[in-house]
Order: C-alpha cells, then sequence, then structure tokens
C-alpha cells in the first residue's frame, strides 16, 4: 500500500534501508511480542491474569517498526493495546508479566495492570485506559519538551476508534496550533472493538482528518516494517527538528478479539482472519532474513530464544510477592501528604482508616 | 497540635506586613510570585493573555511573563486540561485557568480519569503536579447552566486535592500551596468573591497549608461549617444570629475540602454542641452530608440537636431574580436553621 499524503511531505532524509543486523533484532523483539501476547492469553485463561486485556497479535510491525524509529529520549504514549509497545520501548518482559499478575514486581507495582503499563525510565508515559484520552496528554508532554527546550519527540499511539472523539480533534488542533513535536499514530486494525471502520468513520481514510488542522497525514502499510520505520522515522525527524506534528495511520490487523473476553467473529469470518495470517507481519520478516542467508537453525534459536524469555517472566511474576494491603494507598499522592490529611481521619468510614490513612498514603 | 497546624503557625508568625487588596488581586499576587520564583510554572487557559482573563484574575501577566507563559488557549477545555496532565508529568507546574466550573465538565475525563489517577494507577513511578483554579457560584442572574457548584464531585475523588479560599488572605496562600504542591489540585474560587477584599500577607512565602480549617469567628451555641461563599453568608448570618437572636454562632471555614479538615469541625462541635452545614451547591450527596456524617461520628456524645445543612434548593437555578434569590442559600435560611438546633423558630 503506497504511502499517500494530506499535505506536502515534510523535506527529510528517507531513512536508510535497514542493516541486517537490525532487522535481526526487530525480527527478535516481535517475535518476543507475538509469543507474549500467546502466553498472555494462556496465563489469563489459567486465571492468572484477570481485567481487561487487550493483545496485539498481527500488528508487531506497527509496534516494533515505530518504537525502532524512537530515539531513546523520545517519549512514548499509548492506549491500552500496550504489551508489544511496552517490551519494544525495553521494558523488561518480567516486569510487563508482573504487572498483568498483579504483583509488586510489576512495572506499576501491580495497581495498574494490563491497560497501566509505564517505564518512565525508558520514556513509556503510560498505557491509558479512555479511548483518545492519551492524546491530550501527550500533547501536553510535547508542550513541556518545547519549553524545557529539548530536541525530543513524543509519539502517542491510538486505535481507528479514537478518531472520532472530541479529544482527538482538540489535541491535533493544539499540536498544529503550537506546534508541538508530537506524531500521532493511529493503529488501524480494521475494527474498534467490533464496528468496523467505515461503520464509525464518514471518513475512513483517517490519515485525511489530519487536514482538518493543517497538519501532515499519511497512511503507511502497518505490516510492512521497512515501510513502517521509513515513515515514523521521517515523522519524527520533521518532529523533532522542525516541531511539525504529524499523523500516521498504519493499517494493520488484529488476529485476537478486541479482548481476551472476544471471541472475535461475531463481527468478522474466520476466512478473513485467515486470510490476514497469510501476510503475516513476522513471517514477511523472517522471510526477509532467511532471504538474507539467515540459517534456518539461527531463526529458530532466535524464536526459542524468545520462548524462554517469556517462560522466564511468567516464573518471576509467579515469585514476584503480592502487592502489601498495607500499602493499598502507596503512591497515590507525593511524599508530605500525609500530614496534609491527619486531620481527615476523625470520623471516617468504618476501616477506612487502616485501609486509606495508614496504608501508605503519601509514602 | 498536629504537624501541619504548627506548620501554618510558623508561616503566619513569619508572614510580617499585608496589604488590602481584592481576593481577585491576592490570587493575581500568588500567581505573579510563583511565576517569579519557579520557571516551570505557567499559565493556560481560555482568555487568560490578551484579554487578561474572563474575570481578570490574569490581568498584566502576559505583559510581564510573555504569551509562553501566559498561554491562550483555544475553547477546549479537555484538550488544554490534558495538556497541563501531560506537562505536569514532565515536571513543568501548570496553572490551567477554567472561566467557571461549569465548563470543567467538558474536561471532567482529563481530572478524574487522568489527573487523579496518575499516582496511584502508576504505582507512584510518575506524579502530575497540575493546578486547575476555577470560579462556582451563583447570584447573578446567570441561570442553570452557569451557576452551579460541583464543589463534593472533585472533593469525593481520591487522588485530587480540592482547596475552596473564602478570604483574599486565604486566596493567595492557598493558590501558592497549591502551586507548591507536587499533587494535582483543584483551587475553586468564586465569583461573588472576586471584588471582597481583605488584608493580605505581603511575604512572597506565606502560604496557607492545605487540609487546616481555620475557625474565623469565635461562639459559643452553635456551629456554622462553611466553604468559599458560604463562609462569607455565614458571617454574615452569624452577625445577626448575635444581634437580633442572643445567640453565639462560632463559624469554621473549612479552606480545604481534600483533605478535610476535620479535627477542626470537631472540636469546635464538641465546644458548641450543635452544627449547622452550608454550601452552595445542592446539599443532596453533597459537602454537607459529608460534614454532616462525619460530625455524627465523631461527635455523637455532644451532639444536642440533629446536624442541619443549608444549600441550594434542588433545581437547576431559575433567571428570574426573585426565584434566583429564594433557590440559593440565603442569610435567612442559614438563621432559620441555626435557632433550629436550639429549638427555636425566628
Amino acid at each position: 500500500m503506497p504511502a499517500t499524503v494530506a499535505q506536502p511531505a515534510p523535506d527529510v532524509v528517507p531513512v536508510e534501508g535497514l542493516a541486517l543486523e537490525t532487522r535481526r533484532a526487530l525480527y527478535e523483539t516481535m517475535v518476543l511480542s507475538r509469543v507474549f501476547e500467546t502466553e498472555t492469553e494462556r496465563q489469563y485463561k489459567a486465571a492468572r491474569i484477570g481485567g481487561y486485556c487487550h493483545l496485539s497479535s498481527g500488528q508487531e510491525a506497527t509496534t516494533v517498526g515505530v518504537v525502532h524509529a524512537l530515539q531513546p529520549e523520545d517519549l512514548l504514549v499509548t492506549g491500552y493495546r500496550s504489551h508489544g509497545f511496552a517490551l519494544a520501548k525495553g521494558t523488561p518482559p518480567e516486569a510487563v508479566m508482573a504487572e498483568l499478575f498483579g504483583r509488586e514486581d510489576g512495572c506499576a507495582h501491580g495497581r495498574g495492570g494490563s491497560m497501566h503499563l509505564l517505564d518512565v525510565a525508558h520514556g513509556y508515559y503510560g498505557g491509558w485506559g479512555i479511548v483518545a484520552g492519551q492524546l491530550p496528554v501527550a500533547t501536553g508532554l510535547a508542550l513541556a519538551l518545547v519549553r524545557q527546550g529539548k530536541q525530543q519527540a513524543v509519539v502517542c499511539e491510538l486505535g481507528d476508534g479514537a478518531v472520532n472523539m472530541g479529544a482527538w480533534h482538540e489535541s491535533l488542533n493544539l499540536a498544529a496550533l503550537w506546534k508541538l513535536p508530537v506524531v500521532f499514530l493511529v493503529v488501524n486494525n480494521e475494527y474498534g472493538m467490533g464496528t468496523a471502520v467505515e461503520r464509525a468513520s464518514a471518513e475512513p481514510e483517517l490519515w485525511k482528518r489530519a487536514s482538518a488542522h493543517r497538519m501532515h497525514g499519511e497512511r503507511v502499510d502497518g505490516d510492512d516494517l521497512d515501510a513502517v520505520i521509513e515513515a515514523a522515522d521521517r515523522l519524527l525527524r520533521a518532529a523533532r527538528e522542525d516541531r511539525t506534528p504529524a499523523v500516521l495511520e498504519a493499517v494493520t490487523y488484529r488476529y485476537r478479539g478486541h479482548s481476551v473476553a472476544d471471541a472475535g467473529l461475531a463481527y468478522r469470518t474466520k476466512d478473513e482472519i485467515a486470510e490476514h495470517q497469510t501476510h503475516d507481519p513476522i513471517r514477511r520478516v523472517r522471510q526477509q532474513l532467511r532471504e538474507a542467508g539467515i540459517a534456518e537453525a539461527e531463526l529458530e534459536a532466535i524464536d526459542q530464544r524468545a520462548d524462554e524469555r517469556v517462560a522466564a517472566a511468567v516464573e518471576l511474576a509467579i515469585a514476584s510477592p503480592e502487592p502489601q494491603v498495607e500499602r493499598l494507598a502507596a503512591g497515590m499522592h507525593a511524599s508530605g501528604s500525609a500530614e496534609q490529611f491527619e486531620r481527615m481521619r476523625l470520623g471516617s468510614a468504618y476501616g477506612e482508616l487502616a485501609l486509606t490513612f495508614d496504608a501508605g498514603l503519601g509514602a | 497540635m498536629s504537624a501541619v497546624a504548627e506548620r501554618a503557625q510558623e508561616t503566619q508568625a513569619a508572614s510580617g506586613a499585608t496589604e488590602v487588596m481584592t481576593y481577585r488581586e491576592a490570587l493575581r499576587l500568588a500567581l505573579r510570585e510563583e511565576m517569579a520564583r519557579d520557571e516551570r510554572v505557567f499559565v493556560m487557559g481560555e482568555e487568560v493573555g490578551v484579554f487578561e482573563g474572563a474575570y481578570k484574575v490574569t490581568a498584566g501577566l502576559m505583559e510581564e511573563f510573555g504569551a509562553e507563559r501566559v498561554r491562550d488557549t483555544p475553547i477546549a477545555e479537555e484538550g488544554f486540561v490534558g495538556a497541563g496532565v501531560g506537562a505536569a508529568m514532565l515536571g513543568e507546574r501548570p496553572v490551567v485557568e477554567i472561566m467557571t466550573i461549569n465548563f470543567l465538565l467538558v474536561a471532567m475525563d482529563q481530572v478524574i480519569n487522568h489527573a487523579a489517577k496518575i499516582g496511584a494507577m502508576f504505582g507512584g513511578e510518575v506524579r502530575c503536579p497540575l493546578v486547575i483554579r476555577t470560579p462556582n457560584g451563583a447570584g447573578n442572574q446567570l441561570t442553570a447552566q452557569h451557576s452551579q457548584s460541583f464543589d463534593q464531585w472533585f472533593a469525593s475523588t481520591p487522588g485530587l486535592k480540592v482547596v475552596s479560599p473564602a478570604t483574599p488572605a486565604d486566596a493567595k496562600g492557598l493558590l501558592k500551596a497549591a502551586i507548591r504542591d507536587d499533587d494535582p489540585v483543584l483551587v475553586i474560587e468564586n465569583l461573588p468573591i472576586y471584588k471582597q477584599r481583605g488584608e493580605v500577607p505581603l511575604d512572597p512565602e506565606f502560604v496557607v497549608p492545605i487540609g487546616l480549617a481555620q475557625v474565623l469567628r469565635e461562639g459559643t451555641d452553635v456551629t456554622l461549617v462553611t466553604h468559599s461563599y458560604a463562609t462569607v453568608r455565614a458571617l454574615a448570618a452569624a452577625e445577626q444570629l448575635a444581634e437580633r437572636h442572643g445567640v453565639s454562632a462560632e463559624v469554621v471555614d473549612l479552606r480545604s475540602l481534600r483533605p478535610l479538615d476535620v479535627e477542626t469541625v470537631a472540636a469546635s462541635v464538641a465546644k458548641t454542641n450543635r452544627a449547622v452545614c452550608v454550601e452552595e451547591g445542592w446539599p443532596t450527596y453533597g459537602v454537607t452530608a459529608e460534614l454532616a456524617a462525619r460530625i455524627q461520628h465523631a461527635c455523637f456524645d455532644s451532639l444536642d440537636a440533629p446536624v442541619e445543612r443549608v444549600g441550594m434548593a434542588e433545581v437547576p437555578l431559575p433567571y428570574a431574580k426573585n426565584l434566583e434569590l429564594a433557590a440559593m442559600p440565603n442569610d435567612d435560611r442559614i438563621i432559620g436553621a441555626a435557632l433550629a438546633t436550639l429549638g427555636r423558630t425566628p
């Protein structure tokens, strides 16, 4: 699928073709993400993971490609289909799996779960659970980068369902008006829950929405790793260097349901899913590596390594302690806040004292 | 004495010289001082710059600090409140002005689902030192959509802090405390109070601690528990109670709604044995409902009468002046409630 451009493309140098080593490393991350999601579903069915849990199998070229185009100091914000993004950004699989298990060693110490991963040290400012709610937040991160004089950019991931929210329009307008270094990555996996894009968006070519704000927009084949990297790299450079925001729509497909609770068949057919699997993004990259002379044994070793890393992550998640109930309120408020709440204890609801005021509030 | 009360005494003692100014000017002084003190502080909102603020709180600030730090926004509350959230997450100190609290409703998702959640939901890994300041209030025939007080909506949300100054001094001290706080703080101002005058400490280090109520008038017969404009009403009602009815009313101004200083309230009720809770908002499920629950629990043995509540009549506020006046928690209703706790009728 060729890139289609709404506004003249920013004048930047296209990315060089991927070095073999890089392609191999990205393949490994894509496989890790797929294996992680498969194992996550298994663990969910074994009742070790609860809550809402959204898998991204099938979307790996978009996830891994865009994160590869980020500089280490660039920031990432996502919606709730976020396991792959965290892994690609460098969050250890152990910290992600432990979070899904609700354990203390999770990246949010068991307070966030699947939808609220984060890893500030790697510039990942969160998985957010309200459709389009992360867009204004990402816009604000970009504003802070500008205020701080930093040449960094923000990638804000969202799904195709988010483009009909007011927060989308408000954020795009602010980003364009204030020239903020943010790339809005629309992961179009064809369905917002069970509603096909054409049934939700009067303009189903979502990238065109950017033009309403005089913003550059384009569409890329989200299952083509090289195309994703080329586009993301180009738009991120423009964001960093010229403070030019953009919309990048990556067209991909999710193999699993909206969440693990959705079989994903009420609104699409098995044949449709199977058809998409014939051009699986991971198999594509695997074939490229094969053609570049990587031995089958080495590819199998990579797959094997991903299996082992995920198995190790599960082991650590199982071994990690549950968060202490005595620390129920930990993190909610900044240090020093316990003092402010000290005079609120009187007349509290039954049981609330120990659960809130004595449970690490402000620690 | 609690640590927060001790700190309050120290800051009061250190504050020295004062000047009489309006609540509006006190807010402006707080903004100016904090912007001068800390480069991370910036102001953002509709008409805050060129127009100098819909209620002129930010007058002169753009001229002094520039358009980058006094940032006019489009009419897009959800967008720019969220931008404040994101900027705060990277260590900036945004002070977002919402023209009136009625318009904060369109940014509710960012306030409740985002700002309030960040600390706990992300396990304390990132903070959100955001300030939102906005006036509530009724009384100018602004009618149903522009006369509301939603204080309890925010004060019932864990993760937020909510303050509501009733005097010019507190307007300065609490706004400064909010800006210096590392958590999201909603500063609820009030339209009718903007023009009220009072002594304001000039010390740039004068800060009113969050979570500390204040006894604004001492009394022995009944405690009026109030915040925001209800405090102004209660002080006037207390005057009339003394003059016309020989009743000595104590007025406790909450100043902070979350955290709520129940200790000061309970200490006062333990002395007077009677409580009337007053708010500008609707009392059902309101701030006064919370107060009544706390008081009955904390002061069960000392209460001589049921806790009374006074608030807005539970209708969307009408336009006609006589209807608006009848609906509001006016002095007559506060006086009537106070007398009722004493078994008397007006």
